[in-house]
């Protein structure tokens, strides 16, 4: 009873608190409709363009297409199935693929042992190295790649998959440790505690209780990693010159090259370039955005 | 013996992730530093050459700065052209979002929206904004709606032209990280107390009032949490360059940044002891940035 009259009287005070705001509410929809249209539209444009043909690509405008209804899966499949030149990229594709999921599950992997260490273990040099950690996270990475490259021309690391694993594995650690450092930090005390007092050794504690508790933060940082490799361009620019191990930005970067403005192949191109990271993204929402959230404080 | 194995075992979690760090970005940090006083053709670091790669870069090197004419150009001006135009304008739309996006309904949808691009490579959304700059009217999406808009309008090459170019890039940046902003700041938007907004509601507060008295003065610390993530994105934006501007940076190389620069002169020119000169000018902007981080996380952990 008492329960129904609150919510009755909080319901009061919300709509006398909306009122003044209602009148101007219109302005308000239309300002959002316009920034969702601006923001929509491109990536519409250009899905759109990618089921069409050349010709009719250059003869009219996308936008007249959704009335026409001419499509065709004709550009994905000559992308896909053509051999041996620029406008293959189902070899891209699958490299992405090869090189993205090592370069994800190693870095998570060696942070969350990190993570820990500096989490919940005290040991001398603790202090020092977290702020070494936290200083390398803004230190650009070409600072890197001479070096590296040099070294990694002198271990046969140069041009195969395994030097980019460790490449990326190395690059995206500094902010996974620090990422997971937060996450496993904030799990109780107490918890911990009482697993020590039970005679549970360090990586029992670690992988028995921190790491299943700490689902959420791995699952954001896994996704970032993926997505952050998966999307790069540079790192695979510097590391895979051979055109049969490149990536897909890569190859997207080819095409514009070769053919600058063949909107077919690009379009195409670009739309199984995003497929994979437009999929983990409406899948996977909800830890992306706590991810970014979490890492943001750091700056 | 046994506190001696117990020592040892904060080092088993720790040392594979301090080696491959070690080894693969302190020392190589040094490294670049030491072949950034080096010439020579490739990575042959024949000469020994003092700070005169930093010399010429800065005084005569035109594609890099070039003080000699008004208004100046090169990389580093372009990287302060974005830090004071691109910065800016990126919080206030991500903020302007965040805050009408909280007072409709549907907010989780139009947030998805504007977050999606946050997902995609800087490679796809490049491509993405070229189809829209492109000065063909049949498929360049801006120039149809110019077109449909000004009598006798003629199509511009918006990613062609040497003054345009910057702000077109800008725009796909802005649409790019708003997200990013406006997920941020819609967090702590909702993290003020309802009593205080409530409060300006009775007082008679209107919500642009509201808006700009309240809410951005109270979102403050966020805000520059937020503008130092853009600043660090400024200074190492390379894809979006290489993609939309192509492998000269864009028409006489007026798209060019420092990140560009590096990669150019190292990999392209085949003189990576300039090139390594430009990457530790990078390193000396962003060691302020560096320095308040460190001291920002004692504090915290001090606490």
């Amino acid at each position: 009873m008492s329960t129904a009259a609150t919510a009755l009287s909080e319901r009061r005070v919300s709509l006398t608190a909306r009122l003044p705001g209602a009148i101007g509410r219109g302005p308000v929809h239309a300002a959002l409709l316009f920034i969702g249209a601006v923001w929509l539209v491109p990536t519409i444009g250009l899905f759109v363009t990618s089921f069409r043909d050349r010709d009719d690509i250059h003869s009219s405008g996308w936008w007249t297409a959704l009335v026409d209804r001419r499509f065709s899966l004709d550009t994905y499949i000559h992308v896909l199935t053509s051999r041996g030149t620029t406008d293959s990229l189902a070899q891209n594709f699958l490299n992405s693929l090869i090189i993205t999921i090592p370069s994800t599950i190693l870095p998570v992997l060696i942070a969350s042992l990190a993570a820990y260490a500096f989490a919940w273990i005290s040991f001398r040099g603790r202090d020092v190295l977290f702020f070494t950690l936290v200083a390398l996270l803004v230190v650009p990475i070409q600072m890197t790649f001479v070096p590296v490259l040099q070294l990694f021309n002198v271990v046969h690391l140069t041009g195969n998959f395994v030097g980019i694993w460790i490449a990326h594995t190395a690059y995206g650690l500094p902010f996974a440790i620090y990422l997971l450092h937060s996450s496993f930090a904030g799990l109780p005390r107490s918890l911990i505690e009482a697993a020590r007092i039970d005679g549970s050794s360090e990586f029992r504690t670690f992988w028995r209780i921190v790491l299943p508790l700490s689902v959420p933060g791995i699952a954001s940082l896994a996704i970032f990693q993926f997505l952050w490799v998966w999307n790069d361009l540079l790192v695979a620019l510097i590391f895979l010159q051979s055109p049969n191990l490149q990536p897909m930005t890569v190859g997207v970067v080819n095409l514009l090259t070769t053919y600058g403005t063949e909107w077919d192949l690009l379009s195409a191109a670009a739309f199984l370039t995003m497929a994979i990271p437009l999929v983990v993204f409406f899948s996977l929402q909800r830890y992306f955005v706590s991810g970014i959230l979490a890492g943001s404080v750091k700056g | 013996m046994h506190s001696q194995s117990s020592r040892l075992i904060p080092w088993f979690f720790v040392a594979p992730a301090a080696a491959l760090i070690a080894v693969l970005i302190v020392y190589p940090t040094l490294w670049t530093v030491r072949l950034s006083t080096y010439g020579g053709q490739g990575f042959n670091f024949t000469r020994f050459v003092g700070l005169d790669n930093y010399v010429r870069l800065l005084t005569a090197d035109p594609n890099f700065l070039d003080l000699s004419q008004f208004p100046p150009r090169g990389a580093m001006v372009n990287n302060v052209l974005w830090l004071v135009t691109y910065t800016p304008l990126v919080i206030a739309v991500g903020l302007i979002i965040a805050v009408l996006a909280d007072r409709v309904r549907y907010e989780s949808y139009i947030k998805s929206v504007i977050f999606l691009p946050m997902a995609i490579s800087a490679t796809a959304a490049g491509v993405i904004w070229l189809f829209v700059y492109s000065p063909n009217a049949n498929i360049g999406l801006l120039n149809a709606v110019l077109a449909a808009i000004l009598p006798g309008f003629q199509p511009i090459a918006w990613t062609g032209s040497v003054d345009l170019i910057n702000p077109a890039i800008i725009v796909a940046a802005i649409w790019i990280n708003a997200g990013f902003v406006m997920v941020i700041l819609s967090a702590a938007l909702k993290g003020i107390p309802a009593e205080i907004l409530e409060a300006a509601r009775v007082d008679g507060a209107t919500p642009p009032q509201i808006f700009a008295r309240i809410q951005v003065p109270l979102l403050g610390p966020t805000i520059s949490v937020v503008a130092v993530t853009m600043i660090i994105y400024v200074i190492k934006m390379f894809d979006l360059i290489y993609v939309m501007g192509g492998q000269n940076g864009g028409p006489l190389g007026a798209a060019r940044v420092i990140a560009f620069t590096q990669y150019v002169e190292t990999f392209n020119s085949g003189r990576a002891g300039y090139g390594s000169a430009v990457a530790v000018i990078m390193l000396l902007i962003v060691i302020p940035i560096m320095l308040l981080n460190v001291r920002r996380f004692r504090a915290e952990a001090g606490r």
